[in-house]
């Protein structure tokens, strides 16, 4: 009874407003996560494209994925569309950042003029909505990425997940508006236990170990949707946007475990990539649906190096695309050897129990598919694909993106950019410049000590040294000219400075010596057993003491 | 008050009028870049693309472009409409703004108001009445900052602050309380400004004033220079 006040041609318009407006939100959304600046441009005359009278791009891939979420239907009470913004690390870690709600709610306004004023007032919505993407934190964390982290969208249908986000995320109401078959609103719940990890925090060196809290390294909903990334380079005009390979060889898969967390390496393969992978030392795990990844946190050295998109733009940086599983039509396929030199038959592993339907196999999005590999000992970066043959039919182009992390995250420059300065280290201007790379950085890899004394020893012996550029100091660093701060020399007869050079070298403390400390130790261990001796003659009087304290 | 529209008309009543304030502390530098980013941002939920008239009575709007602009002085974006003409407009009403505001004489404070405005015509002798129905004021405070530590925390801030200000204006559009109705072709000039060529705000007025340091406002820095040289 409710919808028979509405014409059949309202009806009509209100849908195929509503389908437009959730399209052209996911647009806004991801757009503004992509990590430049948008910008389009105002036409006197209409065009009679431009959906809500604002020229909003449409980015084909999104618009894509945004479809199949919706799958033909629109939100409705219950059923709502959400875009996921997350944020993955070099690492792999990723964490969720927000969640874009587009919901309708049973409120109806049966007045309201579907084909005017909810029109227009859909069209103010997504003007607030280009608004707010702009002011929640994760704009700004997404305008930089592209070495440490990127970030990656997913777009979901159905009830809306926000467990994701950690405690007292916070929630932004970007408006509403009424229609005769219900009241749309569209908010944004964001993560705000990252705002500690502002982007000075990503962009310093050296980084920081550990700043990543209450991210879900095990996703709790596994049946989801892939995601994907949001700095990929469409094509300028709505043509070839999807990447396109020469050869569709063989589709990596992923395959990431929920349980145990292991050392894994994401490596996205490209497909004419023609050094063959290394070998794989390890087992990996079963594969699970899209993106339950988990690993740790681990000091291995694994190298990241972004490789570019093969077709389009040049500096993706660090296209990721997470899709899912195996082969929605052939889940037990693998490519054996022979395929690609040097990769290792992999058992066939039994997707888990989910709808194929829900992994995002083999479109023409799926540029980049992930494989797991474990690191190797050796310093050098070792990847594996874990080839699938994805029956798809579409070209796909895959990228390799092998991941360098020394000790220490985020720290993705190149070698020869960090210098001692970088670091924060006290008097760092004043270390030898010949040390560059992290590998003889003592912060990172302290020097061994002298094989005959040990530097406590050594100092013992010094003779009162001036302290500077004399070999019983540190050897890594050198004192080349020693100007505290805050002090001057023709105040007092003894500065600051002078002081210091005096007493840096003191003698160590007798009890401390090594010798003698050795020796009181050998004492007390001899006189053990007489102290328990003399202990258990008195037994009872201290068991009547610890009586007087109960 | 100061009108930087060149299109003046008598003052009128303020029924039906919706009125916001926002209020923000800055540094000198970030004057311009705040004004800008909140009066964009308002500008952008209040223009239209161009209308086109047909026969009939029905007509057909033009596109709005939107681009990203970053904030020098502030750590900070907004989106504001593409269009040169608009920009130009408030740069330069917001450039007055910031000189009274950061020139001597002044203690800092002042405040810089849009709104937004209908035109009633009324018959000779009497001219056309400007009927309110939107005033936004944002208030200014300029703060003076020792060292480049604080100037830094005061970047983050602003943005904070500004981010704020964009949610509070943002929650009034959503209100969708009055607007003016869509007009005829031979009112759209009583509604919209259609002097732009790509796109079309309601019609708005910038206006100043700058609060000296006894608290009572000027309404410009002339009168004040004036009494100061009638008391020599």
């Amino acid at each position: 009874a409710m919808d028979t006040d509405l014409s059949s041609q309202d009806r009509k318009d209100l849908d195929k407003f509503i389908k437009f407006f959730a399209l052209k939100t996911v647009q806004v959304i991801v757009q503004a996560r992509l990590g430049e600046k948008i910008c389009t441009r105002s036409s006197s005359s209409p065009t009679g494209s431009d959906w809500f009278n604002l020229a909003i791009k449409d980015i084909p891939e999104v618009t894509h994925e945004a479809k199949k979420a919706l799958a033909g239907q629109l939100p409705a009470v219950g059923r709502s569309m959400c875009v996921e913004i997350s944020l993955k690390t070099s690492e792999g870690d990723s964490m969720e950042l927000e969640i874009w709600c587009l919901e309708m709610n049973e409120k109806c306004d049966k007045e309201i003029k579907v084909s005017y004023t909810v029109y227009n007032r859909l069209s103010l919505l997504l003007k607030s909505l280009l608004a707010i993407t702009r002011v929640t934190p994760a704009y700004r964390l997404s305008r930089k990425q592209g070495h440490e982290y990127v970030i990656l969208y997913r777009i979901y249908f159905g009830e809306v997940q926000l467990s994701g986000l950690g405690e007292g995320f916070q929630t932004v109401r970007v408006g509403t508006v009424g229609t005769p078959v219900g009241t749309i609103t569209l908010s944004c719940a964001y993560r705000i236990n990252l705002a500690f990890m502002s982007t000075r925090q990503f962009e310093r060196t050296p980084p920081i170990m550990g700043i990543i809290i209450d991210h879900f390294v095990d996703r709790p909903f596994p049946s989801s949707s892939p995601m994907h990334p949001c700095n990929y380079r469409a094509g300028e005009d709505s043509g070839a946007v999807y990447p396109s390979v020469e050869d569709s060889q063989e589709v990596c898969t992923t395959s990431f475990s929920t349980s145990p967390p292991s050392q894994c390496v994401f490596t996205v393969t490209k497909a004419h990539f023609q050094t063959p992978p290394p070998v794989v030392t390890d087992t990996l795990k079963v594969p699970v649906m899209g993106l339950a990844f988990s690993h740790q946190l681990s000091s291995s050295r694994l190298s990241y190096q972004p490789a570019a998109l093969g077709v389009g733009s040049a500096d993706m940086g660090y296209p990721v695309l997470f899709t899912g599983g195996l082969n929605a039509a052939h889940p037990h396929q693998l490519i054996g050897p022979g395929k690609e030199g040097g990769v290792p038959p992999v058992p066939n592993q039994p997707a888990h129990g989910t709808q194929a339907d829900q992994e995002r196999m083999c479109t023409p999005l799926d540029g980049v598919h992930y494989s797991a590999a474990t690191p190797s000992s050796s310093e050098d970066t070792e990847t594996v694909s874990n080839s699938s043959e994805g029956k798809c039919g579409s070209p796909h182009d895959l990228l390799e993106t092998i991941f360098v992390r020394k000790v220490g995250a985020f720290v993705n420059k190149p070698i020869n950019q960090v210098t001692m300065a970088n670091l924060d280290i006290p008097f760092a201007m004043f270390a030898p410049k010949n040390v560059e790379l992290e590998d003889n950085d003592p912060m990172v890899n302290p020097p061994e000590s002298p094989d005959t004394e040990s530097p406590l020893q050594g100092s013992l012996h010094s003779e009162g040294s001036s302290g500077s550029s004399t070999g019983n100091t540190h050897d890594d660093f050198v004192m080349i000219d020693f100007k505290p701060a805050f002090s001057k020399d023709d105040i007092l007869p003894m500065d600051l400075g002078t002081f210091y050079r005096e007493f840096q070298n003191p003698p160590q403390l007798s009890s401390l010596s090594i010798d003698i400390g050795a020796q009181s130790m050998a004492e007390d261990l001899d006189s053990l057993p007489e102290k328990l001796a003399v202990h258990e003659k008195n037994v009872k009087e201290f068991d009547a003491f610890v009586e007087t304290l109960q | 008050s100061c009108p930087l529209s060149s299109r003046c008309c008598a003052p009128s009543g303020t029924m039906n009028c919706r009125a916001e304030v926002l209020e923000v502390s800055v540094e000198g530098r970030q004057v311009e870049e705040a004004m800008l980013a909140v009066l964009h941002t308002i500008l952008l939920h209040r223009s239209t693309g161009k209308f086109h008239y047909k026969k009939e009575g029905t007509y057909s709007i033009g596109t709005v472009g939107t681009q990203d602009v970053d904030c020098d002085f502030i750590d900070f974006a907004y989106v504001r409409v593409s269009s040169e003409e608009l920009d130009r407009a408030l740069r330069k009403a917001v450039r007055e703004f910031k000189d009274a505001l950061c020139g001597s004489g002044s203690d800092g404070m002042g405040q810089i108001s849009l709104e937004f405005y209908q035109k009633k015509k009324s018959r000779w002798p009497f001219s056309d009445e400007c009927i309110l129905w939107e005033l936004w004021t944002i208030k200014v405070n300029v703060v003076n900052l020792a060292n480049e530590q604080e100037r830094q925390i005061c970047r983050e801030k602003v943005g904070e602050k500004l981010c704020e200000k964009i949610i509070n204006i943002v929650e009034v559009m959503n209100r969708h309380e009055y607007l003016p109705k869509m007009p005829t072709q031979s009112e759209v000039d009583n509604v919209f400004d259609t002097s732009l060529k790509d796109v079309q705000p309601y019609l708005y007025k910038i206006s100043y004033q700058i609060t000296d340091s006894l608290g009572s406002s000027v309404t410009t820095t002339m009168r004040r220079l004036i009494k100061d040289t009638l008391a020599l």
